[in-house]
């Protein structure tokens, strides 16, 4: 319906106050905007019966999220790999696929990051990184891309398979670093060799903040110049839009589903590596942060549109910061963002069946004309 | 051990572990197929399973009754399950991601309202030491059987029974496989896909109550290691029949236990590996019975999953 629709409605459209691309436009903005509003209008009240002032939550959210210069260090820091991750959602729901296993992504791209460090310690610095990087990017879009490859050849239902492939990750991680690849130093937390010090990715120079951010939003606005500007995101829109009709059409949904798969996979599998080579020096069990699961939500906030991804994940990378604190100060259990988040995307999905309620508004001006 | 019973052990304990693990399993998939079969499909029966987990374990410790928790677990899963069928009711809605909604939501809650449960001790469901006649230790953990494992084997039961053969059950396909034709007939889709939903969870919620309050039997963050969503993922191989899906829990089951069984017996390498077990049986399980081409058999044709 999208391409058409929205060359019509051009055409049609303007002869009124409120266009219907434009209305489309405000839409795609102001109702998940409202959604996020109405989730945490949810959660106060949810607070409220429990005798804990919201208000507090919510300053205490802000001033340990984006208060200080400190806190936007600590809180994009953890945009990071959420930007990663989310886009390993919203690049397959394009297409209409729903991933949610991310977070095995994550975790394999880690450990393959610290696998390749202890398998060429001798590389110097730069090639290191590189090397990391694809061996990461290559793992991620692997698995990732295992299940774009399932769900084309055997019809095997992504949603599903891909959650189950994020436990088989985190086993098959604790298997290598406690075996494998482990570190005999490493007694009380298991991990990989530490990575050599020129190998470690440092700080955005002024920011305080690790490389990972700069790439986060890098592959955010690519992965929307791909599906908004090229022939690539097209196709994918299209087949997002209606299989049955892209395939009449020629394009090789197949081929496109493996391709977005493999590419957010890939995205996936470079958070880790970042994990691993900014933050904590090797790989281990602390990979599966959960990262993965908080970029379901960020994406669908998004409505899978790269760039709307940017301040999706940095408004969640806050709430996340600011848990320790909230959980001192309130005395609330850590579970508290989780909530929060549950909330917010329950609000989220509820506000997808308003849509076309603005379009709707436009119709109804054109026609008392 | 007093009685080495020598490898005969690993299958002996599969077979205990079928036993203790499979239970979950049973419920969840159970439940989920009343749900699936009306047309609708929840994944947020991993956090009903959690969140029936924690509220019947604390029920339990402040009643002293673990069978008011195993009530109360039913009660949390059944709202859970109102919830997913309210919202999908509404026009435009996406049941797949609602269902993820909903796990992390569910988790969040438990895991929010269950922390001061972490430490106290609740009382357990009563098991039937069905192993009595065995001298051996080993046959008689084995056969040591909760109660609610024979009420989960007697719903499947009843649950297949119920679809063929009553008025309800028919209800309920109809409107699964086409939500026109139920329609026509006059029934209400929505409503019957509210209360299936909600059926679904409430099993779902003993399942949960089962983890906490009998095997493992205690409650903790780490309690599911997603034994609700695999139970989903098993509907789909038991091709939607509940009976099916009793035998494929305790296949499972078997499989759950495969890890700790190898480990009495001294193989310590590779747990991890046998611990994904479940897992991996699950994934290829899906990827043998899916199709690209063919619409799955007995598949109720109103399911999003395989449209």
């Amino acid at each position: 319906m999208s391409m058409q629709a929205e060359l019509a409605a051009t055409a049609a459209g303007r002869a009124g106050f409120l266009s219907e691309t434009a209305a489309r436009r405000i839409e795609a903005v102001i109702l998940p905007l409202a959604a996020l509003l109405a989730g945490m209008i949810a959660f106060a009240i949810f607070l409220a019966f429990l005798g804990k002032s919201p208000l507090d939550f919510y300053l205490l959210v802000y001033k340990a999220g984006f208060g200080t210069a400190f806190s936007w260090t600590n809180t994009l820091a953890r945009a990071a790999p959420l930007l990663l991750a989310a886009l390993c959602v919203a690049l397959p729901a394009r297409l209409g696929l729903v991933i949610i296993g991310g977070e095995g992504a994550i975790v394999l791209g880690g450990v393959a990051a610290g696998a390749v460090a202890m398998l060429m310690p001798g590389l110097p610095g730069p090639a290191g990184i590189i090397a990391m990087a694809l061996a990461a990017a290559a793992m991620g879009g692997l698995w990732i891309g295992g299940v774009g490859a399932l769900r084309h050849l055997r019809g095997v239902n992504e949603t599903i398979a891909s959650l189950l492939l994020a436990y088989i990750a985190i086993a098959l991680m604790n298997h290598l670093v406690e075996g494998l690849l482990r570190d005999p130093a490493s007694l009380n937390k298991p991990s990989t060799a530490p990575l050599p010090e020129t190998w470690r990715i440092g700080e955005i120079p002024g920011l305080g903040v690790h490389w990972g951010l700069a790439v986060g939003i890098i592959a955010c606005i690519a992965s929307w110049v791909l599906i908004e500007r090229t022939t690539w995101g097209f196709a994918a829109r299209i087949v997002g839009g209606n299989v049955r009709a892209a395939q009449i059409q020629g394009l090789p949904a197949g081929l496109l589903a493996i391709g977005f798969t493999a590419l957010g996979g890939a995205f996936a599998g470079l958070a880790g590596m970042f994990e691993v080579a900014a933050v904590h020096g090797s790989a281990n069990a602390s990979l599966a942060a959960g990262y993965g699961y908080t970029g379901i939500l960020i994406a669908f906030l998004a409505r899978h549109n790269g760039l709307a991804i940017i301040p999706a994940a940095i408004l969640f990378a806050g709430f996340e910061a600011s848990s320790g604190l909230v959980q001192r100060r309130l005395a609330l259990p850590d579970a508290t963002v989780l909530v929060l988040e549950g909330m917010v995307f329950i609000a989220i999905l509820l506000s997808d069946t308003l849509q076309d309620r603005f379009r709707f508004l436009a119709f109804l001006e054109r026609r008392q004309k | 051990m007093t009685d080495d019973i020598g490898l005969w052990g690993v299958p002996l304990a599969i077979l205990g572990g079928a036993i203790r693990v499979s239970t979950p399993f049973i419920f969840v998939s159970v439940g989920e197929c009343l749900t699936e079969r009306s047309g609708r499909i929840n994944l947020g029966l991993e956090g009903t399973l959690v969140f029936g987990a924690m509220s019947g374990y604390a029920v339990a410790y402040h009643t002293g009754s673990p069978w008011l928790g195993t009530l109360a677990a039913a009660f949390a899963g059944l709202l859970f399950g109102l919830l997913h069928g309210f919202i999908c009711k509404l026009p435009r809605v996406n049941d797949i991601a609602i269902g993820i909604a909903l796990m992390i939501f569910g988790t969040g809650l438990a895991f929010f309202f269950g922390k001061p449960y972490v430490q106290p001790v609740a009382p357990d469901l009563p098991a039937i030491p069905l192993g009595f006649w065995s001298s051996l230790p080993q046959v008689q953990a084995a056969l040591n059987m909760n109660v609610l494992f024979i009420a989960g084997i007697a719903l499947a039961f009843a649950a297949s029974w119920m679809l063929k053969n009553t008025r309800v059950g028919l209800t309920i396909r109809v409107v699964g496989d086409s939500a026109d034709a139920a329609r026509a007939l006059g029934i209400n889709v929505n409503r019957v896909r509210l209360w299936s939903t909600a059926a679904g969870g409430a099993l779902a919620g003993i399942g949960g109550a089962y983890l906490s309050l009998y095997y493992p039997g205690s409650w903790n963050e780490g309690i599911s290691s997603g034994q609700g969503l695999m139970a989903v993922a098993l509907v789909i191989f038991a091709r939607w029949s509940p009976v099916n899906c009793l035998y494929a829990s305790l296949l499972f089951g078997g499989a759950g236990a495969l890890g700790p069984a190898l480990q009495s017996v001294g193989v310590t390498s590779g747990y991890y590996l046998f611990y994904a077990a479940p897992y991996v049986l699950t994934l290829g399980l899906l990827v043998a019975t899916s199709s690209r081409t063919r619409a799955m058999p007995s598949a109720p044709g109103e399911l999003s999953i395989i449209k």
